[in-house]
């Protein structure tokens, strides 16, 4: 095997891989994120809980930081930033943020 | 867990419909290597989702989100879903039934079958599920939501027949507008009885929220009638902020009776609008009973249901502990510390949705968090709420610790207003996003 036809066949296998772990449908929804849509809804959505899709993972990672404290006043998101970790907010931020085209 | 099931072509021989015979070809073309992508392989992969209810449907429609190439089949004979959570407002005079209805068009446009049947029976051992037409829905994996059944035999003289005379209203249809319109007849000064069972049960505030907008009506339309609580319980979901909601909204209106104050109906009859407790009967010019409950019929047919009536689940899987390659969410299914509620429901389906999809690829499935928040509204504009994060422990779902409980015994009324309007947009996202 030449070693073009090798980088090729690698490049296949690697793209095979990744999406043998995102599945069919593209980017999977990290641990907790799929909760989020029970409330917050699509772009466009209207009414009083906003839409976190396509919104900077800073931004939601600062709001959930001061959920957790309680330096941001909120009803539930207090209760609930407060049974998630770091690594996992970053994780759901990161995904949210990529879900801007989405409908 | 993760063994290989059965090739989906093992029954073609036998399979009876349709469909199902059409997806074993298209296998065992793929099979058979007559050329058909090897993504058709994958196409042939059928789930089966029983329930069209807010875990179901869900379900059904998240499947094909996590892998379009699932072919997935919604059983649900009913045209339209009426849900559960709002119907209260219903009873109040509030909000129309109407409000409550939600069609399956959107689902089967995202691509999911539907079958207009009721499921009658499912085969575990040849992963089959027939249907009331006696169709028959091969499956690699099986969804069961069908939510719960109200028992009959649980209470003496509570059966179908006295439901007409003393509705539970516990499902959202014609008994929520029977209930609605015994309120509505009743005179001013009458006494409406509600009867509340022990835990678990379907939406464990959901009572307490429906005494509040009773109270509502009542206040408004019959302000010297009264409403009378018996629980077969000492504490309830939310009870500090009901209590004090009901002390400051209603006072006087309701008296509610534990347990241990003789709470627990013992006995009914429809034909004078008794209810009996261990400490005496109440006479009610209304009464609205809500009995003992189980999982729903099929969960027993297929063998998912344990001695107590409801389903033990994998907390990571939701598969079954009594019955591999059969799943079950929602209100069903044992969910540990989860309430069932519709929130739960839609956030169990969402994670048995990527569990299968895994399983499926034969891969580990990831590890679910999950959350639940309930709404209930004590007036119209007076909303509080319960949330919790939940985690698999110890093979069940655990409250994460440190997060998650009610809202503010203590908070201005406009705290209460938000949490009103947010349970009016949860409803309206969770529906357009199961339903729309």
């Amino acid at each position: 095997m030449s070693p073009q036809r090798r980088l090729v066949l690698g490049c296949i296998i690697a793209a095979a891989t990744a999406m043998a772990g995102t599945g069919p449908a593209g980017a999977e929804p990290p641990t907790g994120a799929a909760s989020c849509s029970g409330c917050h809804g699509p772009a466009g959505t209207e009414g009083p809980v906003p839409s976190l899709l396509g919104r900077p993972a800073a931004e939601t990672v600062a709001a959930m930081a001061a959920f957790r404290t309680g330096q941001r006043e909120a009803t539930v998101m207090d209760r609930i930033a407060k049974g998630f970790t770091d690594d996992e907010i970053r994780a759901i931020a990161d995904w949210l943020a990529g879900q801007g085209a989405e409908p | 867990m993760t063994r290989s099931a059965p090739s989906p072509t093992g029954s073609l021989a036998r399979g009876q419909s349709r469909r199902a015979a059409l997806q074993g070809g298209l296998a065992a073309g793929a099979l058979l290597g007559l050329g058909a992508p090897a993504a058709l392989g994958q196409a042939t992969a059928p789930v089966v989702v029983i329930g069209g209810g807010f875990a179901g449907a869900t379900c059904a429609r998240s499947l094909k989100r996590a892998d379009p190439g699932l072919a997935v089949t919604l059983v649900e004979p009913a045209e339209r879903y009426l849900a559960c959570p709002f119907s209260n407002l219903v009873l109040a005079g509030l909000r129309e039934l109407d409000a409550q209805a939600f069609g399956y068009a959107g689902i089967e446009a995202a691509g999911v079958e539907i079958a207009r049947q009721p499921a009658v029976a499912v085969d575990p051992e040849r992963r089959r599920v027939r249907l009331g037409d006696g169709a028959e829905l091969d499956y690699l994996r099986l969804v069961v939501a069908p939510g719960v059944d109200l028992r009959f035999d649980a209470i003496p003289g509570y059966d179908e027949a006295a439901a007409e005379r003393m509705p539970h209203a516990w499902k959202a249809g014609p008994q929520t507008e029977l209930l609605r319109r015994q309120l509505e007849a009743m005179p001013d000064g009458g006494q409406v009885v509600m009867a509340v069972p022990a835990n678990p049960f379907r939406c464990p505030p959901g009572p307490y929220e429906r005494a509040s907008l009773i109270a509502h009506y009542l206040k408004t339309h019959k302000p010297r009638a009264k409403l009378i609580i018996l629980d077969a319980k000492d504490q309830f979901s939310k009870q500090r902020l009901f209590e004090a909601a009901w002390a400051e909204l209603y006072p006087g209106l309701i008296e509610w009776v534990p347990l241990s104050f003789g709470g627990q109906v013992t006995e009914v009859d429809p034909g004078t609008g008794t209810l009996v407790t261990e400490f005496g009967s109440h006479r009610a010019d209304v009464a609205n009973v809500i009995p003992p409950q189980r999982a729903g019929a099929i969960a027993v047919l297929a063998g998912v249901a344990d001695a107590t009536g409801w389903c033990p689940i994998d907390p990571v899987t939701f598969e079954s502990t009594l019955m591999p390659g059969i799943h079950v969410i929602g209100d069903a299914a044992v969910g540990g510390a989860m309430p069932k509620s519709a929130f739960s429901a839609n956030a169990q389906a969402k994670a048995c949705a990527a569990a299968i999809a895994h399983l499926v690829r034969e891969e580990a499935p990831p590890t679910p968090k999950l959350i639940n928040t309930c709404y209930s509204l004590v007036a119209p504009d007076y909303g509080i709420s319960i949330a919790g994060v939940y985690a698999p422990k110890d093979g069940l779902l655990a409250e994460v610790e440190g997060a998650g409980g009610v809202s503010p015994l203590e908070a201005p009324a406009a705290v209460r207003q938000a949490e009103a309007a947010y349970a009016e947009a949860w409803f309206q996202t969770a529906t357009d996003e199961v339903f729309g």
